[in-house]
């Protein structure tokens, strides 16, 4: 490896050598000026233009004809319209390319310096001018006119009737929802996530459970604040230390990190209740929950306690929200269905996307069909569109029995970022349903076990993954 | 004002590194950005040997990166933190203060016929932000976690925190102190650049007469002056999320376990506040491109540039334009439809003043009396590179189609022809052109011929496949696309697209070795090498405090009576005073 590095260096001495030396002789044995281009170097660099004009066409269509398809066919009804829009923009784009590209080529070759030509004066021709602003100006306005209605129609608001689907994104795998029986989505919020519950939707037993972690949560962190040994032997020191001196004053120390040092004490039974402490932290001393922690890591592990103390008071504002008696908010959630690794649409109906975000910002792209929108944190955003082609039907037209439909995240979000996608199933209305039955509803169970659906395509990431690297 | 410049004896400190010469401020500039640019061009070698040979092992990349590629393979986050470095360095450093702060300084005083800047400390201060932001940009590569890693457009949520991934601690932190400093050094520059040309022109230039190049350095100024603060203020906001607390950007975020005690805030705000001075900002790093290559176009062709007036008016224009056109990056972040179609009314307009330019040049070059110096057939790529790349603009532009190719490896093939390579061409332009007066010598020819052949092939080369690419639907910022067989055959492109980008490495080569040699070793430069009109070359080749040894010129013409029938000679300096019954520009 270091000889290479060497050989590499070396060599580029040595061509830096040469290089020098063809410079200077260059220089002398030419016995003229550098400013000097000869009439040969001038007629070789046009001729070089047109050379390399040609060459540049011809790569051109080489490969508009190999990869010339815009990937895949459109497989959604808007999609269809982009496409026939992006025809239209790129037939105006090619002409123009070719047009002032080979202006630029052919002037450059044509008017090569000549010793005995003279340029022609002239300065501006506002005819020339006015032609050259106004044909753009129109060419554009139509471009604009096109444009906006594909736009209009694309944006427009969804039908009422349209399939309403939700699309989550975490760093770094994709969750859809489907809002079940009723067509209504629950509620959510980032405050109730936990790993049963990992859209954060709103029901009573969501709450519930929330809260149980963050107890949980809450009371670890305490403990391993509680039994620090520094801390601990800091304590113990300070109460000996103040029972010796019998001064009687107040123990101070390290009764800010107040929980469970209750046993401070009042004046009266003062010394009973110290020496009650002294003894509890050496029996705490002996347990197994001790352990040690830097300065550093303890402040860090109050940081956190205090996090999650907010964490639990905001919690407690959801369960405390008074929705003037209508929960039904609650209850739609809980037939809300959650599914990852694929999600399926009928075809020919209309569905509108809501998308969500848990972490960073990502987007949601669906290339086949011409579809893009961005999922933000804090701020939901809408896509509308409706599927064309089942995907056997598309398999078909591709002649690949593999293809599959994706969702692929278009925004960088992080190291696996290039590999956050989900597969699209489009099949027949009567093929969705019987798949749609097969997916269970949405329910917070209490208990601790993670919902298999979860497990399982979280290994099956992590497996791309590691195959990948 | 003393006709005389003054001749104290200098010490090494106050003349190389301290200067408030303007032409010594400008070396220093391009050193600096050339320096940068290697930079920039080396990470993105590396990362495009992971994508054109996605997991293979290349010793060269376990050199030079170490722990970041194991085995000689990029690591993940690494591939992201050598994208956003080489973008952001590519951007800001070589083509905002390395164009404008090498050309503006050297330029202006010396073609409005000033003898130095407004503030010649001012401008050496400017000078000394924009080395410590960029020695901070480059030490950020060497921190713990890495370097910012988001992209060059560094997006909260995924900037702001830390836990998001190792790009966004301390490496975050260092790119937006290196970005404030940046911005300083900018505003510097600025102002006295856009103050010396309204002050300090010479008897005689009016603003009508003025090179184009000056007029694209102030447009350019006045971009950057009323944008740059705009900037500051998205970066300043997007600290304090980082380290105080608060939540401008952050909103509802769940991330590494925990729910984060942020609501109310707006990612999208942030989007709103860094494309206000981001699209500017293409403008700052392609218009100094556009006017040096009007100069040098006109120069070399023996002719009047075409339309002067339009060519004001385009660059006016297109600096109005600019900053009512930021929400075309938006399009898909769930903007309002209605507003997404003011942005697209609004940007499309800008393609109106963009063609004008274009047939203004091509109409300079015809029936021009071409002389190919390497700075021409750099401006005439140039040319090139802003309509084929302007074009596909257009595709952007429009929100419909834009939802489609948005982040796509079609955006990536945009901007780097019409921003990346037109600006780049336009830098090397004007380096090969104004090389003798900046070191007294001349660089070599034919060196520079083999230069540009090998850069524009190169340069199209990597970047016109990336279109098919793009349109097929690979996405940008990805480590590698080996899991998605929709992609199918447009896959194959890639080792060439980055055969094409080692080459096009290689070749600059090139031109190093004759920047650096000819410094040293060049033909000795005379005092107007390209019979050129403009008042730089009525300076001495040694340079000398306060430009001209006598008093200042003063100016009879516009700078671009080439090959004027009335006169003999096929140019005529713009200190030539009118001919009895001539009537001048
Ligand atoms: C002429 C100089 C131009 C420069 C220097 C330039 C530069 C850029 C840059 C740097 C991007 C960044 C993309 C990203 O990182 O996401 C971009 C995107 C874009 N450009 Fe340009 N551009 C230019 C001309 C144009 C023109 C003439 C148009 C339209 C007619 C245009 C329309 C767009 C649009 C709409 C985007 C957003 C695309 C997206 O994010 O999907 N640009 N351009
Ligand atoms: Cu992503
Ligand atoms: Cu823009």
């Amino acid at each position: 490896m270091k000889l290479l590095i060497l050989l590499v260096v070396v060599l580029g001495l040595v061509a830096a050598v040469q290089l020098s030396k063809v410079y200077q002789l260059s220089i002398s044995l030419r016995g003229k000026r550098e400013e000097d281009i000869s009439e040969a170097d001038n007629r070789l660099n046009g001729g070089l233009f047109l050379a390399f004009m040609v060459a540049f066409y011809v790569s051109f269509v080489v490969l508009l004809v190999k990869y010339g398809s815009y990937g895949t066919p459109p497989a959604s009804e808007h999609g269809a319209a982009v496409d026939r829009l992006m025809d239209f923009n790129m037939a105006i784009i090619f002409v123009v390319f070719f047009i002032v590209n080979t202006l630029l080529f052919w002037f450059s070759a044509k008017y090569y310096h000549r010793a005995d030509r003279k340029a022609r004066f002239i300065a501006h021709d506002n005819r020339l001018e006015l032609i050259w602003t106004v044909i753009p100006s129109v060419v554009l306005a139509i471009i604009i006119a096109y444009g906006l209605q594909t736009w209009n129609e694309m944006t427009g608001e969804a039908s009422e009737d349209a399939l309403r689907v939700e699309l989550y994104s975490k760093q770094f795998d994709w969750t859809a929802r489907y809002p079940g029986a009723d067509g209504e989505f629950g509620q959510a919020n980032y405050n109730l996530i936990t790993p049963m519950n990992a859209l954060g939707i709103v029901t009573e037993e969501g709450v519930a459970a929330a809260l149980t972690e963050i107890e949980e949560k809450i009371a670890k962190v305490e403990e391993e604040i509680n039994y620090e040994k520094g801390h601990l032997l800091a304590e113990w020191a300070a109460i000996e230390a103040e029972l010796h001196d019998d001064h009687g004053h107040d123990g101070h120390g390290h009764d800010d990190h107040g929980h469970g040092h209750d046993a401070h004490a009042d004046h009266g039974d003062g010394k009973q209740a110290l020496e009650a402490r002294m003894a509890e932290i050496e029996h705490m001393l002996e347990s197994d929950k001790v352990n040690i922690l830097t300065e550093a890591a303890y402040e860090a592990k109050e940081d956190k306690l205090y996090r999650l103390i907010r964490h639990r008071q905001r919690i407690q504002e959801i369960r405390n929200f008074d929705f003037d008696g209508e929960l039904t908010a609650w209850e739609s959630g809980m037939d809300d269905q959650i599914v990852k690794g694929e999600f399926h649409l009928p075809v020919g109906r209309e569905v509108e996307f809501v998308f969500r975000s848990r972490d960073v910002i990502h987007s949601a792209y669906m290339p086949q069909f011409r579809a893009q929108m961005n999922t933000v944190p804090g701020v939901p955003t809408r896509f509308k569109m409706t599927p064309t082609i089942t995907t056997d039907s598309m398999r078909t037209v591709l002649e690949n029995p593999e293809f599959d439909y994706v969702l692929l995240c278009n925004k960088v979000c992080g190291a696996a970022h290039f590999n956050m996608q989900m597969k699209i199933v489009i099949e027949s209305q009567e093929a969705y349903d019987a798949w749609m039955s097969e997916q269970g509803e949405f329910i917070v169970k209490e208990g601790s076990e993670e919902p298999e659906m979860e497990q399982a395509s979280e290994q099956k990431e992590s497996q791309t993954i590691t195959a990948s690297l | 004002m003393g006709a005389q410049a003054h001749h104290h004896e200098e010490s090494f400190v106050s003349k190389y590194v301290f200067s408030h010469d303007h032409k010594m401020i400008s070396k220093q500039f391009l050193v600096t950005a050339i320096v940068m640019g290697v930079v920039a061009v080396m990470l993105s070698v590396f990362f495009r040997l992971q994508l054109g040979w996605p997991g293979e092992s290349f010793a060269i990349l376990e050199t030079f990166l170490g722990k970041w590629a194991p085995g000689g393979v990029l690591d993940r986050n690494a591939y992201l933190a050598l994208v956003t470095i080489h973008g952001t360095i590519m951007v800001f450093f070589v083509l905002t203060g390395g164009l404008s702060g090498t050309f503006s300084n050297l330029l202006i005083p010396l073609q409005i016929g000033a003898r130095d800047m407004a503030s010649g400390f001012l401008n050496m201060l400017s000078y000394w932000f924009f080395f410590f932001s960029s020695v901070i940009m480059i030490l950020s590569l060497f921190t713990e976690g890495g370097a910012a890693s988001g992209g060059w457009t560094v997006y909260p949520p995924l900037s702001a925190l830390p836990q998001a991934m190792p790009g966004s601690g301390m490496g975050m932190t260092l790119w937006l102190i290196s970005m404030v400093l940046f911005v300083v050094s900018s505003l510097l520059g600025g102002l006295n650049y856009v103050v010396t040309i309204i002050n300090l022109r010479t008897k005689g230039m009016s603003m009508t007469r003025l090179p184009l190049t000056i007029w694209a350095f102030m447009v350019t100024a006045i971009l950057g002056v009323l944008s740059f603060p705009v900037l500051v203020s998205a970066v300043v906001l997007l600290l304090m999320d980082r380290t105080m607390g608060t939540a401008f950007y952050l909103s509802d975020i769940f991330i590494g376990g925990e729910a984060l005690d942020v609501t109310g805030g707006s990612p999208i705000l942030y989007q709103h506040l860094f494309w206000f001075l981001g699209h500017p900002e293409v403008y700052i790093v392609l218009l100094p491109a556009l006017g040096i290559s009007s100069e040098v176009i006109a120069t070399n062709a023996r002719k009047p540039i075409f339309g002067y007036k339009a060519m004001v008016g385009s660059l006016l224009g297109i600096g109005f334009l600019s900053f009512i056109v930021w929400g075309h990056h938006m399009f898909v972040t769930g903007m309002n439809p209605f507003l997404g179609s003011v942005f697209v009314f609004t940007t499309l307009l800008i393609a109106i003043p963009s063609a004008v330019k274009a047939f203004n040049y091509i109409t300079t070059l015809w029936q021009g009396n071409i002389r190919f110096t390497p700075a021409m057939l750099f401006s005439i790529g140039l040319v090139s590179t802003f309509v084929t790349g302007g074009l596909t603009g257009i595709i952007l532009a429009d929100s419909a189609l834009d939802v489609n190719v948005h982040d796509t490896y079609f955006v990536v093939a945009h901007f780097h022809i019409v921003m990346g390579m037109s600006a780049i061409f336009g830098m090397l332009a004007g380096i090969y052109h104004w090389f003798p007066k900046m070191f007294g010598r001349m660089m070599n020819t034919k060196l520079g011929f083999a230069h540009f052949w090998v850069t524009i092939v190169c340069g199209y080369g990597v970047f016109f496949p990336m279109h098919f690419v793009g349109i097929a639907g690979a996405p940008r910022r990805y480590y590698e696309y080996s899991n998605f067989d929709f992609l199918g055959s447009v896959m194959d492109l890639q080792p060439l697209i980055s055969t094409f980008a080692i080459i096009g490495a290689i070749g600059q080569l090139f031109f190093l070795f004759n920047f650096f040699y000819s410094i040293f070793y060049g033909q000795k430069s005379v005092q107007n090498p390209w019979m050129s009109n403009t008042l730089e070359w009525t300076t001495p080749v040694r340079h000398v405090h306060g430009n001209w040894d006598g008093p200042l010129p003063e100016v009879h013409r516009w700078a671009y009576d080439y090959s004027n029938p009335v006169h003999d000679a096929d140019f005529v300096p713009q200190t030539t005073p009118a001919l009895s019954g001539e009537e001048v520009h």
